[in-house]
């Protein structure tokens, strides 16, 4: 949509296709990242009673900018003993890893990245990488805890991706469309036609997809949490028996770019969560712009829209990590394989019998 | 053909986040499980004893304070009933009711920073900041009392170095009314959440007769099972006027015993000297507190041992007087050396991830340990 | 199996009502304060840096002794009789010259155990606690008001009146050896045969 908009604007396709592929990378998830970092602090402060930063800038907003300067002008140490190439590699895959799965997810009617049918699947897979950028991270470190750490978190990712498709696959399933547009498109006008209020089925259906959807919805909210290592699941990150996890090797700036990959994955769960679930760009009740006929409005209030669920879903995310305790490793295994893994099977199961009613 | 395994040894080195001071504890682990654990101890080590022989007795309070520093008021009162003892003085009632009072806030002040790091070390970071801006109303108490907020060099033999202020009352009995709701917050939020409780129910089991066999005492002897506070069995200052009750383990979330046991009990604890403070501050009579303090302390030849309730466990000091004006020996029996020495025992057959959840749960102090 | 579905929904339950909580801190306001630019009122009995008032200081060597860290330096000298020092601010005479009471803030362990001692209640602990330096010796505090030719000549005086008086001393001692030489010389002596006795007057 916006590739058609530029090309019609600029006649060259590489220069539209140059500023798409970077328009969401920076009008969107740099901004966001610097957002998300000062708002993590402060809402774990006021949460917890105090401030936060509150030196530079005005209540501390420019404290990212501080941080980021703060990473880039730290001194790049390579161990000696390390992996060169695997090292310095690492943090590009899981970056690469989490920005890319951007390129799919519509923004709006009309600032998406890429109108690829394989919509969801593609994200899914594209943040598999991560994967083996953390596989390669803790590897090269040289350094036996690093190992582990990298170990248990490429376990915990690639068990709880199982709960995160088979919900995915439900959905799937009822609405038959693998593309995330037209999932958005599905859940138009008013809000009782989101999918977590059983879609844009009719009568019935609707009333016994209800329960389902809901159960539906805290699976794959709980099993994103885990993709991210997020608290209660951050055993990779925290101090993970001793130290701390596949990154303690990494000083100034690729340990920024695992740490901005992390807050870009944040959102990019919390967007798949609120695109599925609670309708992508579409607002609750009708679009101003088409009440005052102005139809440019339209698009922009989408963004406005979405962007405010991906927000909440992130702040959910921060509410809960300055909330829970951490679990153990083998309970966060067992939690996915003897909890979440048979109740989505049950979801798909139910949701299969009731689509063919 | 049976695979060759090696055992590692993991080191969990003397500047660790999780263990509470300087510990060294070195871990034999088969895999993932623990075989051994061998803790390394005196990284802090500041010769209390041997320097209490070159001074006189009012000067080594200031140095019993520094020994288990987050408890400062139990080891100066344990030192002084011992010289008490020693010397055969008797002091006012109103020093022995402003020593209880001092006393029991500073078990809630002791627990409160036991609960907050525990949580911490699990993982949940907001419980610790809530337990420490209760402790900052305790200190201040503290603060206008005497002047100082950790090591107060307060309890004197004979009596006490300053009255009470005259705002303390008002402000303990403001104190105990918010921070009643604020043990209820740390309640839902810590103590039943589901995921704490799965990290610490069942895990670390002590039984009672290796506790009472190794001579553990304290909230880890009641979470075992045993009902024994040296409070009520062994009564000393004025702690028979009160009423309360001595709070035991008994296995609600798992077994009787484990660190959740450990854990929640001093949740309890801290209730029962909620309602100490409040009876000793009805029952305060008046009085002069420095009409007792001798001006020269120079005790008759002699030993005695006396024990106190510190908030880890019986607190001994053992002192030995030849006449003149510097101690003989001055012996300290620190709990936290005993739970020590349980602590391998502990461990064995656990996970790594849950020598954090045990090394917090039995709460040692280093300066205790190595004094 | 209800057991399964139990365990499931109390952890979700608990853990909501954990969420309660926190998102009910979020309106609480902080209790911190920002330090620098707002500093905590301290209460009157503060235990800080500690003050010298050096003219009540009558040089009794209490609290350097009371000190558990011996911090504390005092060195005095004995005045002359005849030199007034004035009195201290509760009616004691001084007798004493100060010429040293040195603190050092790097011992010091703010455990109060000088005050109490004072007779003259000349030492005490305020509440200034931002005094750090850069160097360990600038902790070092001289709390004496002589300057550095007054202590020499205070120290001169008392020297040379030691002198003085050890001269007097020895000049009455020698002046009484001589009258009982001269009552002696008066009384005849008979008895000869102890010359030992002759001996007691050589000093």
């Amino acid at each position: 949509m916006i590739y058609d908009w530029l090309y019609n604007l600029t006649g060259s396709p590489i220069l539209s296709m140059f500023v798409v592929s970077l328009l969401p990378l920076f009008a969107f998830i740099l901004p966001f990242a610097l957002f998300a970092v000062l708002a993590e602090r402060k809402v774990s402060a006021h949460m917890q009673d105090r401030l936060g930063p509150m030196r530079v800038g005005y209540h501390g907003i420019l404290q990212t900018i501080a941080d980021i300067i703060k990473l880039i002008q730290k001194e790049d140490l390579v161990p000696t003993a390390v992996d060169k190439k695997l090292f310095n590699f690492a943090p590009l895959l899981v970056f690469a890893g989490s920005y890319a799965a951007f390129a799919a997810i519509p923004f709006s009617s009309i600032f998406i990245g890429s109108q690829i049918q394989l919509g969801i699947i593609y994200i899914v897979a594209v943040t598999g990488l991560v994967v083996a950028g953390i596989l390669m991270a803790g590897w090269a470190s040289n350094n036996k805890y690093s190992l582990l750490g990298a170990m248990r978190s490429a376990a915990q990712i690639i068990s709880y991706e199982i709960p995160t498709l088979l919900i995915i696959l439900t959905i799937i399933m009822i609405t038959g469309t693998l593309s995330l547009y037209t999932l958005s498109e599905l859940q138009t006008s008013f809000f009782w036609n989101w999918m977590i209020f059983g879609g844009p089925a009719e009568g019935l259906q609707k009333f016994l997809y209800l329960p389902l959807m809901l159960v539906g919805c805290l699976v794959i909210y709980i099993s994103t949490l885990a993709e991210v290592n997020r608290t209660p699941f951050d055993i990779p990150e925290a101090e993970s028996e001793l130290v701390s996890g596949y990154h303690t090797e990494y000083s100034g700036m690729k340990f920024a770019m695992f740490f901005l990959a992390e807050y870009a994955n944040m959102f990019a769960v919390s967007a798949i969560v609120a695109i599925i679930f609670f309708g992508g760009y579409q607002s609750p009740f009708g679009y101003l712009g088409n009440t005052l006929g102005l139809d440019w409005l339209v698009p922009i209030e989408q963004f406005f829209w979405f962007t405010a669920k991906g927000l909440f879903f992130v702040f959910v995310q921060m509410w809960l990590r300055w909330t829970l305790p951490r679990f153990r490793v083998d309970q966060l295994m067992a939690f996915c394989w003897k909890y979440l893994i048979p109740i989505s099977f049950v979801i798909l199961l139910l949701a299969g019998l009731i689509s063919l009613i | 053909m049976a695979l060759k395994t090696e055992e590692m040894v993991l080191n969990m080195g003397p500047q660790h986040p999780s263990t509470h001071g300087v510990l060294r504890l070195e871990l034999k682990l088969d895999g993932e499980i623990i075989s051994d654990v061998i803790p390394h101890i005196g990284y802090l080590h500041r010769c209390f004893e041997k320097h209490s022989e070159a001074m006189t007795y009012p000067q080594i309070i200031p140095y019993t304070d520094r020994m288990d520093y987050l408890a400062s008021m139990y080891n100066e009162f344990g030192y002084a009933l011992a010289m008490e003892r020693l010397m055969g003085i008797e002091v006012p009632e109103r020093v022995e009711y402003i020593r209880v009072i001092m006393g029991e806030l500073q078990r809630i002040a002791s627990h409160l920073v036991a609960l907050g790091t525990y949580g911490a070390d699990i993982g949940a970071f907001t419980p610790f900041l809530f337990c420490f801006r209760d402790r900052e109303r305790i200190l201040h108490l503290f603060e206008i009392t005497c002047g100082a907020r950790l090591l107060y060099n307060y309890i004197w033999i004979g009596g006490v170095s300053h009255d009470l202020h005259p705002d303390f009352i008002r402000l303990t009995k403001e104190f105990i009314k918010d921070f009643k709701p604020n043990l209820k917050e740390l309640n839902d939020l810590l103590s039943y959440n589901a995921i704490f409780i799965e990290r610490t129910a069942n895990v670390g089991v002590l039984p009672v007769d290796t506790a009472i066999n190794y001579g553990v005492t304290g909230p880890n002897l009641r979470a075992s099972g045993m009902k024994w506070d040296l409070r009520k069995d062994d009564p000393y200052s004025v702690y028979n006027k009160f009423d309360y009750e001595i709070p035991v383990g008994s296995g609600e979330k798992g077994k009787t015993g484990d660190c959740w046991d450990r854990y929640f009990i001093r949740v309890r604890e801290m209730e029962e000297s909620l309602k100490i403070i409040e009876q000793a501050i009805d029952q305060i009579p008046d009085g002069d507190v420095s009409s007792a303090i001798p001006k020269r302390i120079k005790p008759p030849e002699g030993q005695i041992y006396t024990r106190v309730e510190n908030p880890r466990g019986e607190l001994g000091y053992f002192i030995m007087s030849n006449g003149s004006l510097n101690p003989a020996r001055v012996k300290v029996r620190a709990p936290s050396f005993v739970t020590m020495q349980v602590f391998p025992d502990l461990c064995k057959g656990w996970m790594v991830a849950d020598v954090v959840a045990i090394l917090g749960s039995i709460d040692i102090v280093l300066g205790e340990i190595d004094r | 199996m209800r057991d399964y579905f139990l365990k499931f929904w109390e952890g979700l339950f608990t853990i909501l009502i954990g969420m309660k909580v926190t998102f009910r801190h979020i309106f609480v306001p902080a209790v911190t304060i920002q330090y620098p630019s707002v500093k905590p009122q301290l209460p009157e009995r503060e235990r800080n840096r500690l003050y010298v008032n050096m003219d009540d200081c009558i040089g009794c060597d209490q609290c350097s002794r009371a000190c558990p860290v011996s911090c504390i330096d005092i060195e005095t000298v004995k005045s002359i009789p005849g030199e007034d020092l004035g009195k201290t601010s509760n009616g004691k005479k001084k007798a004493l010259w100060v010429t040293k009471f040195d603190i050092d803030f790097a011992k010091c362990c703010y455990c109060e155990l000088c005050v109490p001692p004072c007779p003259t209640d000349c030492i005490y602990m305020t509440d200034v606690y931002e005094f750090s330096e850069f160097e360990r010796d600038s902790l070092l505090y001289d709390f004496v008001t002589l300057t550095q030719e007054e202590k020499e000549i205070k120290k001169k005086n008392f020297e040379e009146f030691q002198v003085k008086k050890e001269a007097e001393k020895a000049a009455a001692a020698k002046k009484a050896a001589e009258e009982k030489a001269a009552a002696q010389k008066e009384k005849p002596e008979i008895k000869h045969d102890k010359p030992t006795d002759d001996k007691k007057e050589i000093d």
